[in-house]
Parts: C-alpha cells; structure tokens; sequence
C-alpha cells in the first residue's frame, strides 16, 4: 500500500504536491485541466487587504530555460478573496493554503484576521515578493525584519503559518533560522530570483519594471540547494519550489528535505503539470518499493 | 460548451506568405471548437524557450478538423515554427479568447480592418459573417507583399493599403476609408497597436461601436498569471481592478471599454 501523505504542522496533506503561490490564481483557470482533489494543496495568488493595481505591461517576458515576471501582487483584495475564491475551492478535497501580501505589518494582520474564521488550512506569508516597491521583500531581506513580522503575524493568525522565503538573500539559513525563532510553523522556499532582461532591438528594458522575478527550470538548482541547506538548518518543516517539472525534479527537493512541494512556471508551460507530478511520485515510490514518502524526506545527507 | 485542451496537433501543410509570414495548417481536434477572433498558444520544441505563442486563428476547416494559423516570424520560437515540413507534430493549447461577438454585426454595415500580422483572424471572421448588408475588408500591408487579400476577396470588398503606395491607397486603413469615402454601423479590427488607437478615435467620432483585438506578452494564456492585463475603463468583473486579462476576457474588447495609452 502505497502512502504520499505528508503532514506539515498538524495539517495532513493526502501528497505533497502543492501549487506555487501566483501561478494557479485561485485554482478556477486550471480546474479546466487538471482535477484540484488530486493536488495535496492549491496554494493561492497573493491577496491583501485591498485591491491591487500591480504593475505596467510588460509584465512578463521568457528568458532561457524559464521566465522573468513583474505583476506587482495584482488582487482583487480579501474581502472578494473570501466571497468568490474561497467557497470555490471548498468544492475540492484538497487543502487551501492562502498567500497573503502587504505593504505594512497593519495590512498583513487585516488580511490574516479576515481569514481567522475562515475555512482554510495554513497561511503562506509573502515577504519576498522582488517587485513591489513598498513591503513585500524588505520584511524578507533583513533577518531581524523577518522575525518581528513574523512574531506579529503569529500573534494573529489562527491558522499555521508558512513564511516564504527570499532568495535573494546572503544566506537564507539564517532567514529560516529568524522565521522559526518567530514561531513560524513552517517556511517554502524559494521565491522567484531577482532578475532583468534587455530588449536589444528596441533597446529598452523588456519589463515595464525593469526587474523581474526569474522562476522556471533555470533556477532549479539553486532551489534544491537552498532547500537543502534550511532543512538543515531548521527544526520546522519545508516546502520546496523552483523550476519544478516533473516528478523527478519533485523528488530532488523531497530528498533534499522538503515535505511539501510547489508546482509554479511549468503550470504556464504544461497546465497538467501539478497532477503528472503527483502521480510520477506513486511511479517511484512503486518502482523503488518505498510504502510511505515521509521515509524519503530529507534521505540525501 | 468549447473545452480547454493542450494536444499535439500534425502539420498539414506550411507555405510562405510574403517576407517572414507563413501559413501553417495544422490537424487539430481544436478546429471543432474555435471562434472567430479566438487564439492558439503554440510550443516549440526548444526546451530553453518554454513559454508558448499566443497565435491568432486565420481559418478552420472544421469537416476536415484543420485550422490554419498565419504568423510572422518574430524571435527563435516563430523561427522554429517556420521550418516545420508537413507531418511535424507540433504542441498546442487552445481554443483561447472570448473571439468576436459576430451578432453585433447582423443587419450592419461592417468594417473588418486587418494591420500587418493583425490580417489573419480577419479571414475566420469574414467566412462567419454572413447577416450583414456590406462586408468592407481593409487590410494594411507595408508593400506588395498581400499576403491573404486573394483568400479575403471570397467573403467580401477588398481594399488595400499600403505604407509605401505600391498597391491600393498609400497609408493605413483609415487613409482607404477617407479616400475611398466607406462608412460602416460597426467596425471589427486587428492590428498594430497605433492603428488600434486610430480606429478607436475613428469608431468614437462616427458614434459607432469598434470590436478590436489586443495583444500582449502573455504565460499561461488562460487568465492565471495575470501576465497580459489591458487597463479598462470600468472595474473589471474579475480583478476587481481596472485591469482585464487579455488572454480570457479579451483579446477583443469594445475600444470605448478599454484604455490604449502606454
């Protein structure tokens, strides 16, 4: 018999199979492709306490072996979130994990306090965003900054919280260590890397932004080692993202120690990325006669 | 009910139009279900350059189940396309878009206007419409290169323009309109984004509604990532913002609804 379920901070989870927050909406687009009961969790778009804008077009461009995005957390805002997006994906057996951004710690607590009373399972917290100016990554590039929103958000939040981590960082072990000392009951790595294009033909910037988050197989390796290197570092459980494409790439991050893991860009290039995921993970599991997938987290020391 | 899909279609046939255009069709269940002003995203096989192309439908052949796409190369995917040979087993997802609202032509007077690579969807369109009381189909080329105004001459009245004066009238659409002294009770455009803005000035001073099709640099093409926004007028329904997903709730838009400056 075969068992994928992962546990992250008392919520169980039927695989580890997750969507990255920003590339699945709130699950409605891709619910035409693949069936949301076969995902562990859809982990949703960034939503604050009002609506955003986000930024200009171009908000993306392709670049080798991946993409480079500026959308700037555009969100219809919390209370939209909970009246629409929420009872939608209610619908599905799967687990909710709602993203939240913000520009201060104020909006940050307005949109976790909305949720309180809420149906959802876990709160990813979004401090690593690279293309907002205000907010966002500045909570996430300063160990000390990390720590006390954090403690701010756990005072809070009724839900476990997830703190997702920047990679744009010196050493994001010591962002994990900060995040765990705050009380965060898990941390998911990595964000997108901070990144830029050049159009050389009209010689301008070819985001509106000028800089983008660089997601896509391009940065996989540097996801597994960052994984890798705060599993080590931490006693709280990880969730593992960045270029993922497949189960092969899913299982590198599993083996590196994360418990969970996120499918993100590779939506964009094959919609039925997330479900060949899950089900590649049985594949292996069956090929190498493994019963039960905790048994393999964290296996490469 | 038309279903989202991503299959892998076979060439049927590849011809080259005029300078860097070429006319692809391509064996597809998606044929079937496609609209008019609807698009294609189209996957090259180079795994460095992951994101499909959004690709606007020229025609279908939907007893045969074939739709044709006619694209201008571009960049390394577009360049990939072109050297596709029929047989070639090609990645597309579809059908995209919320196309032409072809019953807002019926009893009209209609314009089509195609610019450039905005030609094509032109094609679908005049086969669909067949209530109206006038077809005028004007279509703008940089030179004598006329790619599918032979094609259009079936469905409706051709007229040319050209930037540099070899064929039809010199200039763009609207020079042909003032020149040629055509009036319509409804217009649907494609084409580059100065000649949107223009046809859009052009509809507001007729009083008359114009049904244009956007672009914009897109990921997912099914209203996920919030990539290809256009800003609107209004709030839009979805976003809650003024911004609409161009690839869902466009890439045709009522021009009075959506705002075309940078």
């Amino acid at each position: 018999m075969i068992n994928t379920k992962v546990t992250i901070a008392g919520v169980e989870f039927k695989n580890p199979v997750m969507t990255a927050s920003g590339t699945f909406g709130s699950g409605m687009e891709y619910s035409e492709f693949v069936d949301l009961n076969k995902l562990g969790a859809v982990v949703t778009k960034g939503v604050a306490n009002v609506p955003w804008e986000g930024n200009s077009t171009p908000r993306v461009c392709e670049t080798y072996g991946g993409m480079l995005n500026a959308i700037g957390l555009q969100n219809p805002g919390i209370d939209v979130f909970i009246e629409r997006d929420i009872p939608f994906l209610k619908q599905f057996d799967t687990r909710i994990i709602v993203n939240v951004c913000g520009r201060s710690a104020a909006d940050y607590a307005a949109v976790v306090e909305k949720l309180s009373n809420q149906p959802v399972d876990m709160l990813e917290i979004n401090v690593s965003c690279p293309n907002v100016k205000h907010g966002g990554i500045a909570f996430g590039q300063d160990p000390k900054c990390l720590f006390d929103i954090t403690k701010e958000i756990k005072a809070k939040a009724k839900q476990p919280v997830i703190m997702k981590l920047s990679p744009n960082v010196t050493d994001i072990a010591e962002m994990a260590k900060a995040a765990e000392a705050a009380g965060s009951d898990a941390v998911s790595l990595i964000n997108t890397l901070t990144g830029m294009k050049i159009d050389v033909h009209r010689r301008t910037f070819a985001l509106a932004n000028k800089t983008g988050g660089l997601s896509g197989p391009a940065i996989k390796p540097v996801a597994v080692r960052m994984v890798y290197q705060v599993a080590n570092a931490v006693q709280i459980p990880v969730i593992g993202m960045g270029g993922i494409a497949n189960a092969e790439d899913a299982l590198e991050f599993l083996l590196a120690g994360a418990t969970g893991v996120a499918v993100g860009a590779m939506n964009f290039v094959n919609p039925y990325t997330t479900v060949e995921v899950a089900d590649g993970i049985v594949d292996y599991m069956k090929q190498y006669g493994i019963e039960n997938l905790a048994e393999i987290i964290g296996a490469v020391k | 009910m038309e279903q989202k899909k991503k299959e892998t279609a076979v060439v049927y046939r590849q011809t080259q139009r005029a300078t860097g255009v070429y006319d692809m069709w391509i064996e597809t269940s998606l044929a079937g279900q496609a609209r008019p002003g609807q698009f294609i995203s189209v996957y090259t096989q180079n795994q460095s350059a992951l994101l499909p192309r959004p690709i606007s439908i020229c025609e279908t052949d939907k007893e045969k189940g074939r739709l044709r796409i006619v694209y201008r190369v571009a960049g390394k995917g577009t360049q990939e396309f072109a050297t596709y040979k029929s047989g070639h087993r090609i990645d597309v997802l579809g059908t995209l878009g919320n196309g032409f609202p072809l019953e807002e032509a019926k009893g009209k007077k209609v314009f089509l206007m195609g610019g450039g690579i905005g030609i094509p969807p032109m094609l679908e369109l005049a086969k669909a419409l067949t209530d109206t009381v006038s077809k005028d189909i004007i279509v703008g080329y940089r030179n004598n290169e006329l790619f599918l105004a032979e094609d259009l001459k079936k469905y409706g009245t051709v007229h040319i323009a050209t930037e540099d004066g070899s064929v039809g009238t010199k200039g763009h659409v609207l020079n042909v309109v003032a020149a040629e002294g055509l009036c319509a009770d409804v217009i649907f455009a494609c084409g580059p984004m100065p000649m949107l803005r223009a046809v859009k000035q052009y509809a507001q001073e007729k009083g008359i509604p114009a049904y244009i099709s956007l672009e914009e640099r897109m990921a997912c093409g099914v209203g996920a990532c919030l990539g290809c926004v256009v800003k609107t007028k209004e709030i839009d329904h979805h976003s809650h913002v003024n911004n609409a997903r161009i690839c869902t709730d466009g890439p045709v838009y009522l021009a009075s609804e959506v705002n075309l400056e940078n």
